[in-house]
């Protein structure tokens, strides 16, 4: 496959905190409206390389360029200096972050908290905003609620304004880090449906998840990291039902077995 | 035993150890208030100082938090009131005491803002970040809001704190409500009196602060209704 240049570049990553070595050399591609799970067993480093895509971790070593663009470092003749954090935060409001805990603001309304990035960071107009805000609440089913405050929320409902929140920045890419994890059983298939409709309008998307089901079937590329390795990478059918390696069969067995 | 003609006496004082005492009560007020006001905007700056990146911003406000934090009121009152005297620089009583009470305060408003600010979650600065803010701007609109209502308890106490420790200013000269007191009862002797009005009128403006805090404490909850 003719591959164009990747949306998502990582070279070599490393990190470690302290003298515990989470990442251990990451080299992934993520093509433009590709959609990528990372799965893998706890500690294996999935939600740390996540964050280093959107530079809330920063690499301990190692490169990641969006849209060519290098995130967090910039070139000075051969010499590497960190961003200021001004170019940063314009770097991230092409990367959208959806979180485990929600993480909305829980000073403002659902629909405040959708607007602030436009408002603040693009400097949209307030009606601008607004118009943007009410599509993508519609889009999440939760036009009803766009006046009150988050702890009025149930988890699910929290979560699909925090995508919400995320989409009106009008991110090129998007980052799940195990959006379903903190929710009650009942309330995880909306946030799925809210991830499946967005992936099939081909936003491109890395996935940190425990949902196999979901994993197997929106990606184009599944990602099986231990130890702060990949240790393989393939379509869905490739890892979930025809790996030949030992490490990955028996944490899928593992997973299926409930 | 009980003397009529003194109890008459003392209540025809009545209101003149109440004009006195109202005077200084005011004094006692606004000194309160500007101090406050100094120790709010100063120990905000050193809250920020401490939780910087920089080493050099922490460690000075560390080092001014320590000194402040560890020599009395009192000394520093005297210090600032005194001895800037000596090397010619001349403040009024009152302006002393406000430098002084503000220099103090701002140590402990510093260590109440700075605990306020670390209780605010990280996923709320991630959060901010992650949709494109910088970290001043995630710690305007999203931090200090939230950490504001935290801190409002420590705001309070420390207020109620300050009120009375301005009587101290009274050993600087400073007309405030205890000095006015002492005047009163070095004028007529009625030490029992005055004293006691003296505690009333403390209770009372503590009691009124520390309601007016609730109060503030209560509107600024997120809105439960609709």
């Amino acid at each position: 496959m003719a591959e164009s240049t990747p949306l998502v570049r990582i070279e070599g990553l490393y990190k470690s905190f302290g003298s515990l070595d989470v990442l251990k050399g990451i080299d992934l591609n993520v093509q433009q409206g590709q959609k990528i799970s990372l799965i893998g067993p706890s500690g294996s480093g999935k939600t740390t390389l996540l964050r280093c895509v959107n530079y809330l971790e920063e690499p301990t070593r190692g490169d990641i360029y969006i849209d060519n663009e290098l995130i967090g470092q910039r070139l000075v003749g051969t010499r590497k200096v960190p961003m200021s954090d001004k170019e940063l935060a314009r770097m991230r409001t092409e990367i959208g972050m959806v979180f485990q805990r929600f993480n909305l603001f829980p000073h403002l309304s659902v629909l405040e908290n959708i607007i602030l990035g436009p408002l603040k960071v693009q400097q949209r107009s307030r009606a601008e905003a607004v118009e943007l805000a009410e599509d993508l609440l519609n889009k999440v089913g939760m036009f009803a609620k766009r006046d009150v405050y988050p702890e009025q929320l149930s988890g699910g409902q929290q979560q699909r304004i925090a995508i919400a929140r995320a989409l009106a920045m009008r991110p090129k890419l998007m980052l799940f880090d195990e959006a379903t994890s903190a929710l009650d059983p009942e309330l995880v298939g909306e946030v799925l449906t809210v991830m499946r409709k967005l992936a099939e309008e081909g936003m491109t998307m890395i996935i940190v998840t425990h949902e196999m089901h979901f994993a197997e079937s929106v990606s184009d590329q599944v990602i099986f990291m231990a130890d702060g390795n990949i240790v393989e990478q393939g379509p869905p059918r490739q890892i979930f039902r025809e790996s030949q390696i030992e490490r990955t069969r028996s944490f899928i067995r593992a997973v299926q077995e409930h | 035993m009980f003397d009529s003609t003194a109890l008459h006496k003392t209540i025809e004082m009545l209101p003149y150890f109440l004009n006195v005492l109202g005077i200084g009560a005011l004094t006692t007020v606004g000194l309160t208030a500007a101090a406050f006001v100094v120790a709010a905007l100063l120990g905000f700056c050193l809250a920020l100082m401490r939780l910087s990146r920089s080493r050099v911003l922490s460690l000075i406000a560390s080092l001014y938090l320590e000194v402040f934090r560890n020599v009395p009121i009192l000394t520093q009152l005297f210090i600032l009131y005194f001895g800037l005297t000596y090397i010619g620089i001349t403040l009024p009583a009152i302006g002393a005491a406000i430098i002084g009470f503000g220099l103090n305060g701002a140590a402990i408003l510093s260590e109440v803002f700075r605990s306020s600010i670390r209780t605010i979650d990280r996923g709320q600065s991630e959060a901010a970040y992650s949709i494109g803010m910088t970290r001043a701007v995630a710690m305007r609109i999203i931090v200090l809001p939230q950490a504001f209502k935290v801190a409002i308890p420590g705001m309070a106490n420390f207020a109620i704190g300050l009120l009375k420790d301005t009587s101290l200013a009274s050993a600087a000269a400073v007309p405030e409500l205890t000095f006015k007191a002492r005047m009163l009862v070095s004028e007529t002797y009625q030490t029992n009196l005055i004293y006691f009005l003296l505690a009333i009128i403390y209770l009372v403006l503590s009691l009124v602060l520390s309601h007016w805090a609730a109060r503030t404490e209560r509107r600024l909850k997120v809105v439960k209704e609709n």
